[in-house]
């Protein structure tokens, strides 16, 4: 049921400014996507233009197409709420909901939107979604204590639960493991390994052994000049990007002599 | 080449700091107290006022206890003492006022309050017949209560409107502006302003519960918009994304995640309001007019508030009038402080768990 989604000619604006500009590219379905990039460059920018979280900031907008199995999301006709329930997104800080316990906020999906669950099919929502995010074994004995008490990487393993429980077609990360520790980080990204066999994976990250571990496509963002919109410099399969980039740029950013 | 050998205490160029300094003893600040205490209890002894045997005591204490500082510990040391004590002496001459107004209710109120004051009414009650406040009680239980349920909606609505739909907008600011007028409002004006619309509608002998709860609502309303709007901007930007990117309208967004993460703040807020209001008189007086009798129907015939009541007996200036008044005020802040600790709990309740 994953996915892929086609990217042509992409300009994304805040009011005037144009953030980001002329992005086109192919992300493949049941795989995972990096994007790397000095900060700035556009790539979260990017990132949330593909499920339409973008045009939540106001004055935001986007020119160009973004098409999803044959859809086009910024279409007229296309609801955007229809199309983040289908494209799901965790961000760079975890943030569970403070009101809710740690079974509800990995319902929260179904709940908030209302629908009728079956106890029985909710705790099998929640079990499924919590071993999905490798967090079941260390809080199925305490799922009615709020999901706030949990440690940083547990926070963000409960987002990842949170965000499966709908069961998206695709799931867009924004520097999912930068406001954690080594350890928390590795049993994420074993987590986006397993997941990539469901779902079509896009994330944003800073590390760029990360996006080396992880990714089977990576595209590199880069800003022309400061001041200047940022654009994709390179797009390609990570082994040939972090071995022999097309680009000079790519291979002065990801062997760290950037400028 | 030869790595420089380093001093292991101190950087090149750079003398040694001592981190200890002469420090008072943990008795000092009391025991300057207590010597200002004693000069202030001398110049009273001596014939000058209270006032100023406590003003020099103050004085006293604020520049012996800083001085002793300046002379045995650092300048900074100093400065914190002063400011210490100044933030200390402020929170005293804040907390007077109310401890002295709680207690003069309680010496004059308590001996009145019983049974009988709780239940009757004054309806013929001539001389020194024992009357009540039971009119009174009811009737401020009744309009506070209507302009709650009118205000409530209306200020989170507003409040909802300002933060979620209208932030940056033209229309939004034109808004704030003019809620933040109506928070200076006189009140007795909100009084001839619910007066005159009622007059208008049915007439110049009007006067009904109603018209003061609207006269109320018109003071509560910018109270309850301005504190919630608050509340729902503390309200992280983040969860309103988490809830977006669950494929969440954003009308369930802010149903479900924002007001719940906020409530505790907004009951606080209205109940602020609420106490702000119940204490109003002289719109009541104005459009609810006063009598002497039970009135369970806001829309039918005049009522009286326990702050008009308080009024009325206060201005009979018989004994019993006065501690009939007494009486009322303390029901009066005895019903606000009951509804602030309904507040405290309500607020405890649904504030956001962070399970530690």
């Amino acid at each position: 049921m994953a996915k892929s989604i086609d990217v042509s000619d992409l300009d994304i604006y805040y009011g005037d400014f144009l953030a980001v500009q002329g992005v086109s590219m192919t992300i493949r379905a049941k795989s995972v996507t990096a994007f790397i990039g000095p900060s700035g460059c556009g790539k979260s920018t990017f990132l949330r233009s593909l499920n339409r979280m973008h045009e939540v900031i106001p004055g935001a907008r986007v020119e160009g197409k973004v098409v999803v199995d044959g859809q086009s999301l910024y279409d007229p006709s296309v609801d955007p709420v229809a199309v983040r329930r289908q494209i799901g997104m965790v961000f760079q800080r975890p943030n569970p909901f403070p009101t809710m316990s740690i079974y509800e906020n990995v319902l929260a999906g179904n709940r908030l939107n209302s629908k009728k669950l079956k106890k029985s099919e909710a705790d099998d929502i929640v079990e499924r979604s919590l071993k999905g995010a490798n967090l079941w074994n260390e809080v199925k004995d305490r799922l009615g204590k709020p999901g706030m008490g949990l440690s940083g990487g547990q926070q963000q393993r409960l987002c990842i639960a949170r965000a499966i429980a709908v069961q998206p077609q695709v799931l867009l990360m924004d520097e999912p493991c930068s406001a954690l520790d080594p350890i928390s980080t590795s049993a994420i990204e074993d987590l986006i390994h397993e997941l990539k066999s469901e779902y079509t994976i896009v994330i944003v990250t800073h590390n760029m052994q990360q996006a080396a571990r992880v990714s089977d496509d990576t595209g590199f963002f880069n800003l022309k000049a400061a001041g200047q919109p940022g654009h994709l410099v390179e797009f390609n399969p990570t082994k040939k990007m972090f071995t022999s980039p097309d680009n000079e740029a790519t291979e002065a950013y990801i062997s760290g002599r950037f400028g | 080449m030869s790595t420089p050998t380093l001093d292991p205490g101190v950087a090149p160029g750079r003398t040694a700091v001592a981190l200890t300094e002469p420090r008072l003893p943990s008795w000092a600040p009391v025991l300057v107290g207590v010597a200002a205490v004693g000069v202030g209890a001398l110049l009273w002894i001596l014939g000058a006022s209270v006032a100023v045997g406590v003003l020099a005591a103050l004085v006293v204490f604020l520049v012996a206890l800083p001085g002793w500082s300046a002379a045995v510990e650092s300048r900074r040391a100093a400065a914190d003492r002063l400011a210490t004590s100044l933030v200390w002496s402020t929170f005293a001459v804040a907390m007077i006022p109310l401890v002295w107004l709680v207690f003069t209710v309680l010496r004059e109120g308590l001996s009145t309050i019983n049974v009988q004051f709780l239940t009757y009414q004054m309806r013929n009650v001539i001389g020194d017949q024992q009357g009540g406040l039971y009119h009174a009680l009811i009737g401020t239980l009744l309009v506070t209560g209507m302009a709650m349920l009118i205000s409530v909606p209306i200020g989170i609505f507003a409040a909802i409107y300002l933060v979620e739909y209208g932030r940056g907008t033209r229309l939004a600011r034109v808004l704030t502006f003019l809620v933040d007028v109506m928070t200076g409002i006189p009140s007795i004006v909100a009084g001839l302003f619910a007066l005159a619309l009622f007059v208008l509608i049915f007439g110049p002998s009007i006067r009904f519960g109603f018209g003061g709860s609207v006269a109320l609502s018109l003071l509560m309303i910018p109270t309850v918009v301005r504190s919630t709007e608050e509340m729902l901007r503390l309200v992280p930007a983040d969860l309103r994304e988490a809830s977006y990117a669950l494929g969440v309208p954003k009308w369930r967004t802010i149903l479900r995640v924002v007001l719940p993460t906020a409530l505790g703040g907004i009951v606080t807020g209205v109940v602020l309001a609420v106490s702000r209001i119940i204490g109003e008189t002289a719109p009541l007086l104005v459009v609810a007019g006063a009598t002497d009798s039970v009135n369970t129907n806001l829309f039918e015939g005049r009522m009286t508030t326990l702050p008009v009541f308080i009024y009325q007996q206060f201005s009979l200036a018989t004994p019993k009038g006065l501690s009939y008044a007494w009486g009322g005020a303390l029901v009066l802040i005895a019903i606000v402080m009951i509804l602030n600790i309904v507040a405290r709990i309500i607020g405890r309740v649904f504030a956001p768990k962070t399970g530690r």
